[in-house]
């Protein structure tokens, strides 16, 4: 398992979960966990996923992933997870 | 796993706050290089650059991908200069011709700095080593991304100042042969004490003689972030202040960390150190002197800002340590003048002067660094401006340095461009009163007396 994390920040609107799960179904990228909060219309989502198996290379996802954000109109990154568990863990 | 709030609050880090990793440095060992004869030491030294580094930069860029996360700078490192060409090089040019390889040897692999133009000469000079250093105005010139550094002493050894004489001469030169693009060769030019031998950053980054064949060193940075945590204890107690800087240092070297570990497995080259210097840039909110202001001065150089700086240099450490177990290079926060928006208003409005800064660098990691003087400053002023750095290193036991840039055509009232990283400076005033007679004694200050632990 290769662990990832894919987090959207920006303004809420219809259809963000689904554009970016349709994409990454198609990829075979398979999501573990999602959590989202909506704070004064700010939308906050982060989605825990597999990348393992994923069909495109990781720098690939991660440039589609930013521009499926343009067209959307809000912020998503793709990062590998160690970041996280090394930064906020001790 | 990871929760939400902290995959945002990391994020945050690197979106507002400038955090990121300012250099990911390889430090190569060129003692197998060593020839007598200069083409054939010229064509090893090439050669075994461009190999050993050829994907530093990939895998730089690789890793920034897959956190994303800014590396700033890939960088390099070589065993001080003056050991590799000891036997082949005759003349100050055949050391010119050296700083030529090594300048397309960086270009080539695509890095933005080598440094490595180095003399250890802490005690005493051999031919080779005067060589090198009456070598470096040229050799400045004619490069773009050679970094030179001289160490004129340590804590062991005392000050060798015939080093620190020639020095001050040195300095003068470098900027008169640069004075087309306002000195900028001294940019690249620092002057050390008590030089650690696995340090990323430069000018004054080599790879010592102590370490092994390659190493990956890293430098991380993080001043908008540290900042920004201090922000949130406005009005707190001492105590407070503390902890926030100390747990957010922890956050920046745990990162630091990451990336050292990553590229090391990666370029399959061990990993050496992580060097936790908190590095400003001329870029607004990625300034020291800013989290002294927000400690609650009104402009740093006030009284106040030595107390200041020095509770900041020592809890970055604090967290940092916990944080990793190769903690080494300098270490602490950078003072800069020239890269920091902060200092350079402060030093504009007068408020900020040379000699408080020289007393800054009594308490952090390094000294008096990217201060830009008068160009028609006499060339002992220069060196007795390096002896005060280099005593105050000496005799407390870190490393201090000189990175002072005489602008040549410019007095007060002026102000220094260098451009990108190294931004601008006013020119500051230097006390005028001749230590000429003091300089030109010539020989060695003796090693202070708790160098003698045996």
């Amino acid at each position: 398992m290769e662990k990832s994390i894919i987090s959207v920040l920006g303004k809420d609107r219809v259809g963000i979960i689904a554009t970016i799960c349709s994409y990454l179904a198609q990829n075979n990228v398979n999501i573990l966990d999602i959590s989202q909060t909506i704070v004064g219309g700010l939308f906050q989502m982060m989605m825990i996923c597999d990348t393992e198996k994923c069909s495109k290379d990781f720098h690939e996802v991660a440039d589609d992933l930013h521009d499926i954000g343009d067209e959307l109109g809000v912020q998503i990154k793709l990062q590998k997870e160690e970041i996280f568990e090394k930064m906020q863990r001790i | 796993m990871p929760s939400l709030s902290e995959v945002v609050d990391t994020n945050k880090m690197f979106e507002k706050d400038n955090l990121d990793v300012r250099t990911i440095t390889m430090g190569i060992s060129l003692l197998s290089c060593i020839d007598s004869n200069l083409e054939v030491l010229k064509k090893n030294i090439y050669e075994k650059i461009t190999t050993t580094a050829k994907d530093l930069v990939k895998v730089g860029k690789e890793i920034e991908s897959d956190y994303a996360i800014p590396i700033v700078n890939k960088r390099i490192s070589i065993t001080p200069l003056a050991f590799i060409g000891s036997s082949a090089c005759k003349t100050k040019e055949d050391y010119v011709e050296l700083a030529q390889v090594l300048d397309q040897a960086a270009k080539d692999v695509g890095v933005n700095f080598i440094g490595g133009y180095t003399a250890i000469v802490a005690k005493g000079m051999t031919k080779s080593e005067e060589l090198l250093i009456r070598s470096i105005p040229q050799a400045m010139a004619k490069t773009d991304c050679l970094c030179a550094s001289v160490n004129v002493g340590s804590t062991k050894t005392g000050l060798n100042m015939d080093a620190v004489k020639l020095m001050g001469q040195i300095v003068k030169e470098t900027a008169i042969l640069t004075k087309d693009r306002d000195s900028i060769g001294c940019s690249k030019l620092v002057v050390l004490c008590n030089a650690p031998d696995d340090n990323p950053f430069m000018a004054g980054a080599f790879h010592g003689v102590t370490e092994t064949d390659n190493v990956i060193n890293v430098g991380v940075s993080g001043p908008g972030v540290i900042n920004e945590a201090i922000q949130s204890v406005k009005g707190k107690n001492f105590t407070e202040l503390c902890e926030i800087i100390k747990q957010t240092s922890f956050k920046v070297t745990r990162l630091g960390q990451l990336v050292a570990q990553e590229a090391s497995k990666r370029l399959n080259i061990p990993f050496g150190i992580l060097d936790l210097s908190l590095a400003p840039t001329p870029a607004v909110g990625d300034s020291i002197a800013e989290i002294l202001e927000s400690m609650g001065l009104e402009e740093v150089g006030c009284p106040g800002t030595t107390a200041a700086l020095a509770l900041l240099n020592d809890q970055v450490k604090k967290g940092g340590i916990m944080a990793s177990s190769s903690v080494g290079g300098l270490s602490g926060a950078f003072i800069p003048v020239s890269e920091d928006q902060n200092m350079i208003n402060a030093a504009a409005s007068g408020g900020l002067c040379i000699e408080k800064l020289e007393a800054m660098t009594c308490v952090c990691s390094v000294g008096l660094d990217m201060i830009a003087i008068p160009g028609d400053t006499e060339a002992t002023t220069i060196a007795g401006i390096i002896a005060d750095e280099a005593a105050i290193g000496m005799i407390n036991a870190k490393t201090t340095a000189v990175r002072i840039i005489p602008v040549i055509g410019k007095t007060l009232g002026d102000s220094a461009e260098f451009g990108g990283l190294l931004g601008f400076a006013p020119i500051m005033k230097v006390n005028t009163k001749s230590c000429a007679e003091f300089i030109n004694r010539g020989g060695r200050i003796p090693a202070p007396i708790h160098s003698f632990k045996n």
